[in-house]
């Protein structure tokens, strides 16, 4: 590698992580929270067999999973400008991106639900529970801890998707990239680099879900 | 009693609205119950004179031996969690687990996690605890703990209608015996009136047939 080249990643560096952290991150963690939301009440619905809710969110989750997030990215972002309408591009992604992985995140919950036995609801019931005390209480952190592994993986694979949002005008981190690549023609060892940026990213949360796991999951330990 | 399939579990499941009958009435605290159409909230008043022990024990598995018995109290009684927890304290030494009260059910042994469960039935002192074949989970020789801390229970008059294979616990224990097969009573009658002098030969084949089966366990 020349001196240029050492010199152009250094100097890049700040200008790629910087966008990273304004963008990237935020852009994940907020529209993750609001996925976590419509997951949790979509997964609700159908655990609860809630008639008509139910078969909404049976198309919700078909027509979400059954189409491409670049293309709902597009449709979220030039679709109101057909009527007039110019949305932010920042706006848009974190509302197409929760709305996306709120879909595959009900499928992760609803499983979760079903697989708490129904014998703790029984048993909530028989001393007095009500429905939503047993779901609050005994059976939603069940689910949830089963479910924890299974979103941690959608949450780190929504770092990365969110490059996606660099065709809607979202300066984050690939977009970045991409500006400093077309100026210095230099493609490869810049994206290199902020692969490498994702990654370093993608470790902290794998290391913060391996936290996470082991403050949930004491009480699945084995036998001491 | 009765064989396996005659339905005692699910008469059982039914008095306590776990499963919904098809028809029939039940008599309690002096006012009677349409089993088929019984509303929500007269469901939750009537468990709120009940207790429940499951054969698989069914432990919160995300609560403590502890959080297992005060959460009736707290969450549905809105007990303060100071009095719940010392309510709590005090069924788990009734059934010898207090030293493993801040254990999870699954650091616990059958059982230990069905003494739980009787404690876990007897925080809200229920007129009637229902036991639904409470050792038939359990290896033969952690039947012994969980049988004697329900003839403790016995000893100090607490109501209980027990789904049992235990023959010499339940004649030892009981006040009266309902023997069933295929849905139906066969036979019912004071405890000692039905071991010592059953009148059906449905019973008689029964209990031979169950004294054979324990004699060959012990040998």
């Amino acid at each position: 590698m020349s001196g240029d080249v050492v010199q152009l990643l250094i100097e890049s560096f700040p200008r790629i992580l910087l966008p990273g952290l304004i963008m990237t991150i935020p852009l994940t963690l907020i529209a993750f929270a609001f996925a976590l939301v419509i997951a949790v009440v979509v997964a609700l619905i159908q655990y609860a067999h809630v008639p008509v809710l139910r078969q909404i969110a049976r198309f919700y989750i078909w027509v979400i999973r059954g189409t491409p997030l670049l293309v709902q990215l597009m449709v979220g972002y030039y679709g109101p400008s057909t009527f007039g309408f110019h949305p932010n591009g920042f706006v848009v992604a974190i509302i197409v991106f929760a709305i996306n992985e709120g879909a595959y995140c009900a499928e992760t919950i609803r499983g979760s639900l079903e697989s708490v036995p129904v014998g703790q609801m029984e048993a909530g019931y028989c001393v007095g529970m009500s429905y939503m005390q047993i779901m609050w209480h005994v059976v939603l952190p069940q689910a949830f801890r089963t479910a924890f592994p299974a979103l941690s993986n959608s949450l780190i694979g929504m770092v990365k998707d969110t490059s996606l949002a660099s065709n809607i005008t979202v300066t984050e981190m690939f977009l970045a990239t991409r500006q400093i690549a077309g100026r210095t023609y230099q493609f490869l060892p810049l994206y290199l680099e902020v692969a490498f940026i994702y990654l370093l990213f993608s470790t902290v949360m794998t290391w913060l879900q391996r936290l996470g796991e082991k403050k949930l999951g004491t009480y699945t330990a084995k036998r001491a | 009693m009765g064989p396996s399939g005659s339905g005692k579990t699910t008469l059982l499941r039914c008095i306590n609205f776990l499963e919904t009958a098809d028809s029939g009435t039940m008599r309690f605290g002096g006012k009677t119950y349409e089993l088929a159409h019984t509303d929500k909230r007269e469901i939750a008043e009537l468990r709120k004179h009940t207790g429940f022990v499951f054969q698989n024990y069914n432990l919160f598995a995300n609560k403590t031996a502890l959080q297992n018995v005060t959460l009736g109290l707290t969450s549905a009684r809105k007990m303060a969690r100071d009095k719940a927890e010392e309510i709590g304290m005090e069924m788990l030494k009734r059934v010898g687990m207090e030293s493993r009260a801040s254990y999870y059910p699954s650091q616990l042994s059958g059982g230990q996690q069905q003494r739980v469960a009787i404690a876990r039935a007897l925080a809200a002192d229920p007129e009637i605890i229902y036991f639904d074949e409470p050792t038939s989970a359990l290896d033969p020789e952690l039947i012994g703990e969980v049988l004697s801390v329900m003839r403790d229970l016995a000893a100090s008059g607490r109501t209980m209608v027990v789904v049992t294979h235990e023959m010499s616990f339940a004649r030892d224990v009981s006040s009266h015996v309902i023997f069933m097969e295929k849905g139906k009573i066969v036979e019912e009658g004071p405890s000692k009136e039905f071991f010592d002098h059953p009148k059906e030969a449905r019973t008689r084949e029964f209990l031979r047939m169950e004294s054979d089966r324990s004699g060959k366990k012990k040998e």
